[in-house]
């Protein structure tokens, strides 16, 4: 049963409930509601979340649980010699899902009947070939174990689906019942609804946490994996960064110094075009600009940030890009040698971060007492005078944080470095050299076709561990000057 | 105190009048001049950017929606069919009467030219295939002139758009100089020409050889479903967590680690949220890869802090007048909130909302590691619950798939679904401010 029309069979046993809760309760008061010590429609509400929240809670948790349970099961039924040189018995695994998707998806079309595909004895070259008529996607021709531990695949999970929805239905039906036995006139409804609500409310609240927690815990786990096959000590401190590619053989070299170079390096070329652009911004429209051009100058630079990065990205990879190698590329300076390189991803990233600086000093500028200006201007200093020595000595906390956040906007931006800064990592100075970030090597070891338990693949975690760090530490540091300084002049 | 309302302050300044500026003043004025001047050199310089950034996405994504064809009339008798499907080769029987059609059609116009078969397999690809599906599809048609509005290769729409032009371009299997020469006859004759390129809104991806025939359609399908999976998420999951937070929460440990949890969720890095989304819902939940679904669950996750940090300010935006009323007259806490708070607070959550998910359509980086990049969305879906858990791409990631592929063809696709994106982008703002504009209540 498609888990769309169980969710409704529950809804509707819901919907039902609340009904017949809601005409209980008023049948036990004598068809006259004062007699209820809630208002009707609270029974009704109260069968109805008996209803549905146990039998949704258990639909999640099984659905979470399933696969995971049925891979831990099938995967001990591989033998360790159909596992080949090389290979893994995770990557074995994904091949077995696969067939048993391609399976399913054979027996839907019709090219495979349902007892073909559940049979044993059933021949392997036959099925490849039924399922390769069927468009299925099966990488190499499917061994007879393969084919066995997909049979069983199918087999537990159908039968574990059967299960759920048998499961679900029954604490669904059960919860109604309970709900409608408990129905009275004395029952006091509201405030258990008002209770279940409420713990409702905080599970939602708390899926912050779980989604920190899930990172967290996603990054330590593969992290210590990596750790386990690479030493951290030539991680953190390697000069090179060269990993093999998988199945060519030959040691990586995962040194994250170059990255973490190339990652500073256009995040100070962005920062340096972002700050004194932002900042002047802020200051003139906060202090100079009359109301009319500020509020057209003000959303046109904000504009800006409602970008979506991968427009940038095209933008850095082909417009800026070219343009900068026509001045400096070989036809002009001789300094570049292609589009792709340090200055262009810190340029065009710089134009991303132009709003978050002046938007942000906006707002920092303007917090700024106006006592403070009008005692400056009392004294014969002039408005520059004023905004120089006074207004931005005042305001340097808050403006230190706002560049440290947009430091960190720089730090975690992909798209535009992974198209516009190119991908060799390398420990230069020349700004218009090709260089590497973190993040663009998550995405590059990532999406790879590398095995997930190799150490090419891992690395990434433990870049990406790096990055999680590097930017929560900015970001704490910097909202905590943020709001050190707002608490000053409140 | 004589003394000192005895001195002038012609005394202190040397005998020189109030009136005229003295070097010191000049310079201040100066000074003062040019730092107005910076100011308003930053914002021109901001303001610069942006309309060098939109030029540039317009004057190359336009093109991307003009297409070249090859429009020309043909009939096909039932006898013509029947000797074609006779022969051996009978796509090449096909492509023989399409090139005399087109010789006849040249005649008529006046104009000779010499081509041979390939030199029309070279600019409209395999024409008798093309001709021979869509007989066998429509037999009714036999007898009829039917209009062929066929696509011109991506080498002969870059001649038409200047993107290949006869000086530069290199005789190879793909188009060569005399080619070119027959173009030019078409185009006298009026059958080449160039038209809105429909196929690029409605059709899927191609392959990596063909960027004539790339469409954004299916990967806005993707998009959709993506969407909607963050929208039926993030609204409820995100509203429910902001009443906790605004109206319920106590002061204790937990609130606010729950508080701090959500802003610096709100300052982690995309790229991160995608590294969640493939060791949690990928390798651990063993959720299909590349599916819309598994977009659209770590979307939810990156705009939760964003709904709920919104919502929070226009629950906040409500006074609390209107909750001391609601409970004066007897109402509890919770209806206070559900049925007096909620609803006035729900323009400035749907606000909010819509922005969160013009960000997360917007977003790249998480869709790169969940596996919606390698994928080529060559179909739409099969239904309504297959576009959820089916391969797909979506806007974004079908965007930077075409940015990163080799033949140059693409980069203007690429454009072009820029400028697709930036006005879906355009509308849900505009909707947003619309509705803020129609319905914020000042108190």
């Amino acid at each position: 049963m498609p888990i769309l029309w169980l969710i409704l069979i529950v809804s509707a046993i819901a919907a039902v409930g609340y009904v017949l809760g809601r005409a209980r309760a008023l049948q036990s008061a004598g068809g006259d509601s004062r007699n209820l010590h809630s208002l009707p429609s609270f029974y009704g509400a109260n069968v109805t979340l008996k209803t549905l929240v146990p039998a949704v809670g258990l639909l999640i948790v099984w659905l979470l649980a399933q696969p995971f349970f049925v891979n831990s099961q099938v995967s001990g039924m591989i033998p360790e010699s159909a596992i080949k040189e090389g290979s893994s018995r995770s990557l074995v695994m994904a091949e077995v899902r696969r067939t048993a998707f391609g399976l399913d998806n054979a027996v839907a079309q019709g090219n495979l009947t349902e007892s073909a595909a559940s049979d044993a004895q059933v021949d392997v070259v036959d099925v490849t070939q039924r399922l390769k008529d069927a468009g299925q996607v099966v990488t190499s021709d499917i061994t007879q174990p393969v084919l066995r531990a997909a049979q069983s695949y199918r087999a537990m999970s159908s039968t574990g689906y059967t299960m759920m929805s048998v499961a679900v239905l029954v604490v669904a039906l059960i919860g109604a019942a309970i709900g409608w036995l408990q129905t009275n006139a004395d029952y006091r409804a509201r405030n258990v609804v008002e209770k279940g609500v409420g713990v409702l409310l905080l599970a939602a609240a708390s899926i912050a946490i779980l989604t920190t927690v899930g990172i967290v815990l996603s990054l330590i786990f593969n992290t210590w994996e990596f750790f386990k096959l690479y030493p951290a000590s030539e991680f953190f401190f390697g000069m090179t960064w060269a990993p093999s590619f998988s199945g060519r053989g030959g040691l990586s070299e995962l040194g994250i110094i170059p990255l973490l170079w190339g990652t500073l390096y256009i995040s100070i070329v962005a920062l340096l075009v972002a700050v004194p652009i932002g900042l002047f911004a802020a200051i003139y429209l906060s202090e100079y600009a009359s109301p009319r051009l500020r509020s057209v100058a003000k959303p046109l630079l904000e504009v800006l940030a409602g970008i979506p990065t991968i427009v940038y990205g095209l933008f850095a990879l082909l417009t800026v890009g070219p343009l900068l190698l026509d001045i400096f590329g070989d036809s002009g300076l001789g300094w570049m040698k292609a589009g792709t390189a340090v200055m262009t991803a810190g340029l065009v990233m710089g134009i991303m971060l132009i709003p978050f600086v002046s938007s942000l000093s906006d707002d920092i500028i303007n917090a700024v007492p106006q006592a403070m200006r009008d005692g400056s201007y009392g004294l014969g200093a002039t408005q520059s005078e004023t905004i120089r020595q006074v207004v931005l000595p005042a305001a340097l906390p808050g403006i230190v944080g706002a560049i440290l956040l947009a430091a960190s906007r720089a730090i975690g931006e992909t798209m535009i470095v992974v198209l516009g800064a190119g991908a060799a990592a390398r420990l230069s100075l020349n700004p218009f050299e090709a260089m590497t970030t973190v993040t663009a090597k998550i995405v590059s070891q990532l999406t790879g076709d590398a095995d997930f338990a190799s150490p090419e693949a891992l690395v990434a975690f433990a870049l990406g561990m790096t990055l999680f760090i590097l930017t929560l530490g900015l970001n704490v540091f910097a909202l905590y000057i943020v709001r050190k300084y707002r608490e000053q002049y409140e | 105190m004589t003394d000192a309302s005895m001195q002038s302050p012609e005394t202190g300044r040397h005998g020189v009048s109030l009136t005229a500026a003295d070097e010191h003043t000049k310079k201040r004025a100066k000074a003062e001049k040019r730092f107005r001047a910076y100011g308003i050199a930053a914002i021109a310089t901001g303001l610069f950017f942006l309309v060098v950034l939109f030029t540039s996405i317009l004057s190359q994504g336009i093109p991307a929606f003009q297409r070249t064809v090859v429009s020309v009339d043909f009939t096909l008798n039932e006898p013509q069919r029947d000797e074609a499907e006779g022969t051996l080769f009978k796509t090449k029987a096909y492509s023989n009467l399409f090139i005399a059609q087109l010789n006849q059609e040249l005649a008529e116009s006046g104009i000779s030219v010499d081509f041979d078969e390939a030199a029309i397999e070279r600019l409209l690809g395999k024409v008798g295939g093309t001709i021979r599906t869509y007989y066998a599809d429509n037999p009714d048609k036999l007898g009829e002139p039917v209009n062929f509005d066929l696509a011109a290769s991506s080498r002969v729409d870059g001649y038409f758009k200047g993107r290949v032009s006869r000086d530069t371009m290199q005789d190879s299997r793909f188009l060569q100089k005399s080619d070119l020469d027959l173009v030019d006859a078409l185009e006298e004759a009026g059958i080449i020409k160039q038209a809105f390129n429909w196929p690029f809104i409605t059709g899927a991806d191609s392959g990596v050889d063909n960027p004539g025939g790339a469409g954004i359609g299916a990967s806005v399908v993707g998009s959709f479903f993506m969407m909607l999976v963050v929208l039926g998420l993030s609204l409820p999951i995100g509203v429910a967590a902001s009443i906790y937070l605004e109206e319920f929460a106590p002061q204790n440990r937990f609130t606010d680690l729950i508080e701090v949890n959500i802003s610096n969720l709100a300052a982690v890095p995309s790229i991160v949220f995608g590294i969640l989304g493939l060791a949690v819902f990928i390798q651990f939940m063993h959720l299909p890869q590349s599916a819309p679904l598994v977009g659209g669950l770590v979307l939810t996750l990156m705009t939760l802090p964003t709904i709920i940090i919104s919502t929070r300010a226009s629950l906040k935006a409500v006074p609390p007048s209107i909750r001391d009323a609601a409970l004066g007259v007897g109402a509890s806490k919770m209806q206070a909130v559900f049925h007096h708070v909620l609803p006035l607070a729900a323009p400035g959550i749907l606000t909010g909302t819509i922005i969160g998910l013009a960000q997360a359509l917007g977003e790249t980086a998480p869709l790169l590691l969940i596996g919606m990049v390698g994928f080529v969305a060559r179909g739409y879906p099969d239904g309504f619950l297959a576009g959820f858990t089916e391969p797909n791409s979506a806007m974004p990631a079908q965007i930077y798939t075409w940015a990163s592929r080799a033949d140059v063809g693409f980069y203007e696709k690429a454009w072009g679904g820029i400028i697709i994106l930036l006005m879906f982008l355009l509308t849900m703002n505009i909707i947003a401010i619309i509705l803020r504009r129609r319905f914020e209540r000042r108190w």
